[in-house]
């Protein structure tokens, strides 16, 4: 029973590492990556995938159980290049193990019958004697970078043989090693690695530091931890944005300032494309945006400032947002409690450049060229205080419904510096605009072990692609007619795809000091073999 | 400068057009002329004629009316490739910057890569010429697609496209495309042909078949292509391709649809090469993994573009 079963253990550890199981789980994984790019993934975008959800809503959870919105982390395709692997480990490392092996013998001795070989001459003399004769081709042999050696003794025949290329073992031994180089890498970034996305108002009243509570959306490696994050801090000071006249983005550059560790400040400035390098993070730059000021001052004469990031909805930059005021027409005399039904805020669309003439609907061109602000007012109960989640660019649905929050007085059009009365007599003047940069902070420890990695697997993959293993050998026996002189009989094996092979044997004994016989001189039948 | 790029664009598709008229007038002709003699010449198991660099290797075989058509739809081919190279030119100088900044460019540019490194393909190996024809069919088909819907007038960068490993990215991935092009098209020429040597088929497309070269040459011009771009598709989606994503969206591979499809023909390909390397896996098995490539390629160039929604998304179109 035990026996059986250690058989069959063998049996399905040699099929597992055969060449054809590789070439099926290559295949396989090739088709198991299709459904990733087909489905929205939730690592690519939790957004989509929601909107999936709202509109299959049948079909969804079907195929969310079977893991379709997270294909690359599935069961099954972990399972796929698990195997595969496992079979690569299985496969190389006896493949190591001969190689290395064969590194440290000797090319092996010819065979009997040099003239079954595909490259074959055998009339061929040297003038010394077989030893001699066999050392120099040896020493010619190792100036051409062939290992080579010589076996026999000067009473019977001497053989030279010589093996090159060495380089396509080695090198695809290098790949198939270095595949496990870039996994490990990528389990590294996976288990130690961390990121989280922020957006950041320009102004040192928004100063970013680098704690989870100030992403608005973060993810951890399965061993990181808050004290993974190294501690600095960001501010951003200015933003430079260029355009064509189409409106199309060509130049980006965001200035800030950093204090690591509790250091003193130190200007920055980074890109899309050429991110922020600290200590132990990187800073990328993701998008951008303005933020409208508003000043509103309420009935009692308190005023309040809120900076709010509008978020951009077309190229052009015309953007939307809420601002609002909770803590707006609290009575100084009635001890600071909110009157929820006072509550104002405003919805808006924001034009950098509002067209000169025409509908005011949209912007017409990304930079602050004609800055146009179009306001409405709300009064009433917010909802914040009912613990449902709000939003950032939209007012509480509910509340609107039910008519506790209600727009006041006509929509305005403001510019920069202008203010808006409202029926109550309060006022809120458009100040002007922030700008304000999303930026995703991230690092993957796993990062460098992955590109030397695969920085590896191509240097070994060219080796493997190049090199082209062939062995050469030649028999010296005793010339019976010349004493003193050889005569030599040679032959070569190309041991991969090689069509030049035929070529460079020729140059090859050509090159070494062997000359043909004159055809005067041979014998009818005792020269060869 | 602009408008002759385009004018140029229309002039390569001409000749890519007479050239393609020209090698189907030669296998129309050739019946049992030369075209046929050159496949003779070719032995099956032999070595690749011209791969041995001998003085006095095998005469062209020349003479008669298709030899005379098909060396003039080879001179159309290198006119063909000549105004396609000056279209690409001069849209770079017209846009001041490398011209692959967006799919209209690419696709020129890598069409551009598959037709040189034919050229190279037809000086060492001439008896292959006959592929010609499907060499200039897919240039017309390529600069076609392009011209007609992907077309987008000369303009600056992106912001997020301006990187300097925008040159060495996609240029390494329009080389190994062109590669893969031509190396597929040695694929599909070796499958028509072993199905009407070996499996008796006459149908469209094996009528092709008595034209064309020996199998055993195709397959190894299409092995030597494939392991001649397999280690720059490597370099292009697995290392430049990573490195710049790193320092644009700070991940070096995050699934996006385009890493995907990448991902994909690299696998397969890494199929090809493997199904070639085991014994047991016929070499007709290898060549249809070969075809399975550059289906994931095209599939990479127009299907992901086209139809997912990407970080790739903004290069043009
Ligand atoms: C992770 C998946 C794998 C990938 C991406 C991969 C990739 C490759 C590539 C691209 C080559 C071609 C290089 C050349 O021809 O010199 C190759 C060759 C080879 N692979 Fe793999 N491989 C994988 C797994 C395996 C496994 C599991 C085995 C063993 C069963 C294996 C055995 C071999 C062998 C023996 C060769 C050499 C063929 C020759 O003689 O040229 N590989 N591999």
């Amino acid at each position: 029973m035990l026996i059986r079963l250690a058989a069959s253990a063998r049996n399905g550890w040699r099929q597992l590492t055969s060449m054809r199981t590789a070439l099926m789980l290559l295949f396989l994984l090739a088709l198991a990556a299709i459904p990733g790019s087909v489905l929205p993934q939730r690592s690519v975008s939790i957004e989509e995938v929601n909107a999936y959800f709202v509109e299959r809503p049948d079909l969804a959870p079907v195929l969310d159980r079977l893991g379709g919105f997270d294909v690359y982390g599935s069961p099954w395709f972990s399972a796929i290049y698990l195997l595969l692997f496992v079979s690569l480990v299985g496969c190389v490392v006896p493949r190591l193990r001969d190689h290395l092996r064969s590194l440290r013998r000797a090319p092996v001795d010819a065979p009997r019958r040099l003239s079954r070989l595909p490259q074959h001459a055998d009339q061929l003399a040297y003038s010394a004697p077989p030893a001699a004769a066999a050392e120099a081709l040896r020493a010619g042999l190792r100036s051409r970078r062939w290992r080579a050696v010589v076996r026999g003794a000067d009473a019977g025949p001497v053989t030279v043989s010589a093996e090159k290329g060495y380089l396509k073992e080695t090198g695809n031994l290098l790949m198939h090693f270095a595949m496990l180089a870039v996994l490990v890498g990528v389990a590294l970034g996976a288990t130690l690695g961390w990121h989280g996305n922020t957006l950041v108002v320009a102004g040192p009243d928004h100063r970013f530091c680098n704690v989870l509570q100030q992403y608005d959306e973060f993810g951890l490696g399965t061993r990181a931890g808050a004290g993974s994050l190294p501690p600095f801090c960001f501010t951003l000071t200015d933003f430079d944005a260029e355009f064509t006249e189409g409106g199309q983005p060509t130049a980006f550059l965001a200035h800030g300032e950093v204090s690591e560790g509790g250091g003193d400040p130190r200007p920055v400035e980074f890109t899309v494309n050429s991110p922020l390098r600290l200590d132990g993070a990187s800073v990328y730059l993701l998008g951008n945006g303005y933020a409208p000021v508003l000043r509103y001052t309420d009935r009692f004469g308190e005023t309040q400032t809120s900076t709010t990031p509008f978020l951009p909805s077309d190229p052009q930059g015309t953007a939307q947002g809420v601002a609002t005021f909770p803590d707006a027409n609290v009575d100084p005399a009635g001890g600071g409690e909110r009157d929820p039904s006072l509550q104002v805020a405003f919805q808006g669309l924001y034009l950098p450049t509002a067209p000169a003439e025409g509908p005011l609907v949209g912007s017409v061109h990304p930079e602050e060229r004609a800055p146009t602000l179009f306001l409405q007012a709300f009064r009433g109960d917010l909802g914040i205080d009912s613990g449902t989640p709000q939003s950032v660019l939209e007012l509480n649905q509910a509340q609107l419904d039910s008519g506790e929050l209600a727009p006041v007085g006509e929509a305005v059009f403001l510019a920069p510096g202008e203010t808006m009365t409202l029926a109550d007599e309060t006022t809120v003047e458009f100040v002007g605009t922030q700008r304000w940069v999303t930026i995703s902070v991230r690092h993957d420890p796993g990062q460098p072990v992955a590109l030397v990695g695969i920085g590896l697997l191509l240097a070994g993959l060219v080796g493997s692609l190049v090199g082209r293993r062939r062995r050469v050998w030649f028999r010296v026996t005793a010339d019976p007619a010349t004493p003193g002189h050889s005569l030599v009989e040679a032959a070569g094996l190309p041991r991969s795809d090689y069509s030049g092979f035929a070529t460079e044997f020729s140059h090859l004994l050509a090159a070494l000091p062997l000359t043909p016989i004159p055809d005067s001189e041979l014998q009818p039948a005792g020269r060869s073999t | 400068m602009a408008g002759l790029s385009d004018t140029f664009v229309v002039v390569a598709v001409l000749a890519y057009l007479v050239a393609m008229i020209g090698h189907a007038a030669e296998y129309a002709f050739g019946t049992r002329g030369a075209v046929a003699r050159a496949a003779a010449l070719v032995p099956s198991g032999g070595p690749l004629p011209g791969a041995d660099p001998e003085p006095g290797s095998p005469p062209q075989p020349g003479g008669g009316r298709a030899a005379l058509i098909g060396r003039g739809a080879v001179a159309m081919l290198v006119v063909g490739v000549a105004a396609h190279a000056v279209a690409v030119l001069t849209r770079g100088l017209a846009a001041e910057r490398v011209p692959w900044g967006n799919m209209y460019e690419f696709v020129l540019s890598a069409s551009l890569v598959g037709s040189v490194a034919w050229l190279f393909v037809l000086r060492r190996w001439p008896a292959t010429r006959h592929l010609g024809l499907y060499v200039a069919l897919a240039n017309v088909v390529l600069l076609g697609i392009a011209g007609l819907w992907l077309y987008v007038p000369v303009g600056p960068l992106v912001a997020a496209l301006n990187s300097y490993w925008l040159v060495i990215h996609v240029a390494a991935a329009a080389l190994s495309s062109g590669i893969f092009l031509v190396g597929f098209v040695a694929a599909a020429m070796y499958l028509i042909k072993t199905g009407y040597d070996e499996r008796g088929k006459r149908g469209f497309p094996y009528t092709l078949a008595p034209r064309l070269p020996g199998a055993e040459t195709l397959e190894r011009l299409s092995f030597r292509l494939h392991a001649f771009g397999f280690p720059i598709w490597t370099f292009a989606a697995l290392i430049a391709g990573p490195i710049w994503a790193e320092a644009a969206w700070g991940r070096y591979w995050g699934w996006d649809p385009k890493e995907v499809w990448a991902f994909i023909s690299w696998v397969v390909y890494a199929a090809y090469l493997h199904a070639r390397a085991t014994p047991s896996v016929k070499r007709t098995t290898a060549a249809w993994l070969a075809v399975a490539g550059w289906v994931t390629m095209l599939m990479n160039l127009f299907g992901v573009n086209l139809l997912f929604e990407g970080l790739h998304s903004y290069a043009g179109l």
